[in-house]
């Protein structure tokens, strides 16, 4: 896999083209630079191996806003450039919340919060089951967690030593009533990193980390939803 | 009909490796002995009905066959977001297999019923569903879904008829009347209060066990003008298909089966199907008056 530096350039023009605003720069999209290091340094997965069994799995639970996903997949050569300049129209495999069925590299459909991580676990289990050593990545929102299918995802995941799965919450404090103590705190069993979302070296450590028999969480502290 | 489904799961997973079966505590004791053998295959996600629906989804994203199993009211009416996007939007399927029916768990109350289990399905694309009326239909059916990546709705009840019939998706035709004589249709374990209530009546009884896709060609060769459907779910679940089969023909139809109003009294499922209008007594009038009113 070659480790390219991140491109703002590229990524600001891809972006430009999915939304026509020329105002924001891509630290306005708060997944943005996670999506970036797991695509360019973490995820064994190519626009050629994509429905390969052992690819590893990226799962975007937190369905809104996937500008930042789709200029990552775009950037990346999974979906032609072109079809960004037609995001939600009639004929556009892009919507603003991804459906896998029309987007080559995309895992899950969603839009719904809350389904992701459920899907997660249970991809993991079927990798498991498989004998295959993939690993499966799911990002959140902070928000997303109020939603309870959550834990009972996380307090199985932890039950069931999926240690190849790793969630990420990108944490920019819009859930409506907060996580006192912490969102780490809320993945009693998994083991936990809490980093910077901009700092692409701590989300590269943080993201290949792993426990030999607990999943991992990584939060990544973005700045407030304005 | 749950020993049957426990057997058959089990001797799936020894069969074939992409047997997958996801509980959420319900039956885990008798899936024990598979579990212990077959511990990545056999998952129980403890009292999580929407994750268990979910990691049914994604075990189908690797190619995996998930059977996913709870009370009716667990795995179809609590689960419902979960069935329509883990799996429907997904893409995949799974075969959810329930116990419980209408009113199986009628002494522990509504809270264990799923009389709308069928009209939940009803809203989403692509669900076949399977209504057995006898243990010996359950094998075939379940063996069958092994063998595609269909989404599969399974519904097994307490209640059964006296013998099994053919595991098919057609109409079979129990009790022929006169040409032109009224159908009555009779799904899953209906089919014996069904024939009890019309042995001296000049009718057709037909029997289905898959009421999913509905049977519409077969429905539309027998009937000729009255047409009876008994369901062991909410009444008039089917109506809409069956008014579409017979657009063609002036037609009559009567659409029995479990009523909405929650009757919030215990007893017996013979009290409940009494209750309900669906024992022998109670069909023999529903479907007598009926006749009589187009006569």
């Amino acid at each position: 896999m070659t480790t390219t530096a991140v491109n703002p350039d590229l990524l600001g023009t891809l972006l430009t083209r999915l939304t026509g605003d020329e105002k924001h720069a891509p630290s306005a999209y708060s997944t943005l630079d996670v999506l970036w290091v797991l695509y360019d340094r973490v995820l064994r997965v190519s626009p050629d191996t994509v429905d390969d069994p052992d690819r590893d799995r990226f799962l975007l639970s937190k369905g809104h806003g996937p500008a930042g996903y789709y200029a990552v997949l775009a950037a990346k050569g999974f979906i032609p450039v072109d079809w960004l300049d037609d995001l939600g129209g009639p004929e556009s495999p892009l919507g603003h919340h991804p459906d896998r069925v029309l987007i080559p590299g995309v895992e899950i459909g969603t839009g719904s919060l809350g389904h992701g991580l459920g899907l997660g676990v249970g991809t993991a289990l079927g990798l498991r089951a498989q004998g295959l050593d993939a690993r499966t990545f799911v990002l959140l929102g902070d928000a997303e967690l109020d939603e309870g299918s959550n834990h009972e995802a996380i307090a199985y995941a932890a039950a069931a030593r999926l240690d190849k799965l790793t969630a990420i919450v990108i944490d920019n404090q819009s859930s409506t009533h907060g996580w006192p103590g912490g969102i780490a705190s809320r993945f009693p069993g998994w083991t936990a990193s809490t980093v910077d979302g901009r700092d692409h070296e701590a989300i590269e450590i943080a993201l290949r980390q792993r426990d030999r028999d607990r999943p991992h969480v990584v939060v990544a502290a973005v700045e407030k939803k304005g | 009909m749950r020993e049957t489904f426990v057997a058959t799961t089990t001797a799936l997973l020894e069969e074939d490796p992409r047997t997958a079966v996801v509980l959420a505590d319900i039956s885990g004791d008798a899936f024990a002995p598979a579990q212990r053998r077959h511990p990545d295959r056999v998952i129980n996600v403890g009292i999580r009905e929407q994750l268990m629906a979910g990691v049914a989804g994604g075990l189908a994203l690797t190619g995996l066959r998930p059977y996913v199993h709870s009370y009716a009211p667990f795995v179809i009416d609590r689960a419902y977001e979960q069935i329509k996007l883990d799996l429907g939007h997904q893409d995949v399927g799974a075969v959810l297999v329930s116990i419980g029916a209408s009113y199986d768990a009628s002494s522990e109350g509504y809270t264990h019923q799923s009389p709308g289990d069928v009209a939940l399905l009803d809203t989403l694309e692509g669900w076949t569903v399977h209504v057995p009326g006898h243990p010996n239909e359950v094998p075939a059916l379940l063996r069958a879904a092994a063998r595609n990546d269909d989404r599969i709705y399974v519904r097994l009840s307490s209640q059964q008829n006296s013998r099994a019939y053919a595991a098919t998706d057609k109409l079979q035709v129990v009790r022929q009347g006169w040409a032109g004589a009224p159908v009555v249709l009779a799904v899953g374990p209906m089919l014996d209060p069904v024939l009890a209530a019309t042995a001296d009546l000049d009718v057709t009884v037909a029997y289905t066990l898959t009421p999913r896709p509905l049977d519409t060609r077969g429905l539309r060769e027998l009937v000729s003008r009255e047409v009876v459907v008994v369901e062991p779910y909410l009444a008039g679940t089917s109506s809409r298909l069956v008014a579409a089969a017979l657009s063609d023909v002036p037609h009559r139809g009567l659409h029995l089966g479990v009523g909405r109003a929650e009757q919030r009294r215990y007893g017996t499922p013979a009290d409940h199907a009494r209750w309900h209008g669906l024992d022998a007594t109670g069909l023999r009038a529903s479907i007598s008056a009926f006749l009589r009113a187009g006569s």
